[in-house]
């Protein structure tokens, strides 16, 4: 092998012989040997002897790679698959398998790969440090009468929210703090615009969103200072940041989560319209029951009333007194009656009486009453008359005249 | 309701409360012996009320601001 291979080439390789002849083609290359390669990390794969294998690709290539145990204890970072990195180490041939692969010493994070390890550790910070504690979110009000927004003013996220409250809730007024949600200038625009309506506007409820975007498209809602402010915020804040998949630490330290913008809207408006004119129907419809009652009740109590004021009433005593007196009248008519009648039989009795002691009533029975005719005076004696008096008798049914003759 | 109070306007009121006041005014009249009188007078107002709610609802719309520094102004969409 210590031969120059172009002056020594076999008529017929074996296998063997031309691995062989590779693996010292490129392992005794200085350049492989000292190298840092960009790719992705792929295929990980972290079997029980503690070595490391994974494939770091790109868009083009991909090349097999290899960590043994005591290079992997020394590392940094939690690999994943995905993950952006930069590895560093030697080209080797593995015979067996006529392999060329990277036999990796160390590995740093690049790109997403980096940002990716900046997000582990913040959130890990801040996780610590109490800033994403369910204890301390708020609820969300019911009615909201002041939405304030974060966003973008040109992008389609505020556009979806500001359809999505017209569509549910259209009794609450919007007041938008305008912020880049993207590059250098989002997070202090970010913290400038939710601080400001903090201030100014006391909103009821605030959305921090912005639409889809690549991981460095959403970085901003990772921001420290961003995380920061949404925690310090007055008003409870409802974060919409990019897809369903993307986290951020907004996200966590908001006091609701919504997948998206438009569900964020949703979120700040949990009753709508339709449910305001079914509570307004039926509270309505309530107010007339209510009085209805009300009316019955009284109706009721005045029946009642009046009927005792009827049993109670003077003029009741006066029908009674009424009464009485035509049952007195009564009874006195009768008892007025019965003394007539008695008194009528006295009188007829006492008639009879008189009748009796009339001294004309023995004229009845044949006498006859004797007087003079000169002086009326009753002949009762012989001696009373003379001869040639004229006298009158007088029997039961008339009288007449006679003359003494002897 | 006392008469201490001097009740606000109805056509001056915003939704939320003249909802709250009319859903009070219910309750009041669903579950206590009012006067007559002043009972007529509770009604009256919950139905004034009412329709002030019907009628926010149904002419409802978002006012949009934007804060720009720290003035207000009305927002338009572009």
């Amino acid at each position: 092998m210590d031969q120059l291979p172009l002056f020594n080439v076999p008529a017929r390789w074996t296998v063997a012989e031309l691995t062989r002849y590779l693996r010292q083609l490129l392992e005794s290359d200085e350049t492989l040997q000292g190298i840092w390669v960009q790719g992705e990390i792929s295929n990980l794969a972290r079997p029980a002897s503690g070595h490391l294998y994974f494939t770091l690709k790109d868009s083009a290539a991909s090349l097999r790679c290899v960590m043994w145990r005591n290079e992997v204890s020394r590392l940094r970072l939690a690999l994943q698959d995905g993950m952006a990195v930069e590895v560093h180490g030697g080209i080797r041939v593995y015979e067996p398998q006529g392999q060329y692969q990277l036999q990796a010493d160390a590995i740093r994070p690049l790109g997403e790969g980096a940002l990716y390890q900046e997000f582990l550790r913040l959130k890990a910070a801040l996780e610590a440090e109490g800033l994403f504690d369910a204890a301390r979110k708020r609820p969300i009000p019911e009615r909201p009468r002041l939405i304030g927004i974060v966003t973008s003013p040109t992008g389609a996220a505020l556009r979806d929210m500001l359809n999505t409250l017209r569509r549910r809730y259209p009794l609450a007024d919007v007041i938008l703090a305008p912020s880049p949600v993207q590059g250098d200038e989002a997070p202090p625009g970010l913290v400038s615009a939710l601080q400001t309506l903090n201030r100014l506007a006391r909103p009821d409820v605030i959305l921090l969103a912005r639409g889809g975007g690549s991981l460095e498209d959403l970085w901003a809602f990772n921001d420290e200072r961003v995380v920061r402010a949404v925690f310090a915020s007055e008003a409870p804040v409802i974060t919409g940041v990019g897809h369903e998949t993307d986290f951020t630490l907004a996200d966590f330290a908001a006091d609701l989560r919504a997948p998206t913008p438009t569900a964020a809207a949703e979120l700040a408006t949990p009753v709508t319209m339709l449910d305001l004119q079914a509570q307004l129907t039926e509270t309505t419809a309530r107010l007339g029951g209510a009085m209805s009652a009300l009316f019955e009740r009284q109706r009721s109590l005045l029946d009642g009333l009046q009927s005792n004021l009827h049993f109670f009433s003077p003029l009741r005593r006066v029908q009674t007194e009424r009464q009485r007196l035509d049952e007195l009248a009564r009874r006195g008519n009768a008892a007025q009656t019965h003394r007539l009648v008695l008194e009528r039989s006295q009188l007829e009795g006492l008639e009879r009486r008189l009748g009796a002691l009339n001294p004309l009533a023995v004229l009845n029975r044949g006498y006859a009453v004797v007087t003079h005719k000169r002086d009326n005076r009753i002949v009762s004696s012989r001696l009373a008359v003379k001869f040639d008096d004229d006298l009158n008798v007088r029997v039961t049914d008339g009288e007449f005249d006679v003359r003494v003759t002897q | 309701m006392g008469k201490s109070v001097d009740p606000q306007p109805v056509d001056e009121m915003a939704y939320e409360q003249a909802f709250a006041e009319l859903e009070g005014i219910v309750s009041i009249l669903e579950s206590e012996q009012r006067p007559l009188e002043e009972a007529m007078a509770l009604f009256e107002r919950g139905q004034a009320l009412a329709k002030r709610c019907a009628e926010l609802l149904d002419k409802a719309e978002i006012k949009v601001r934007q804060l720009t520094g720290e003035e207000t102004e009305d927002f338009v969409e572009e």
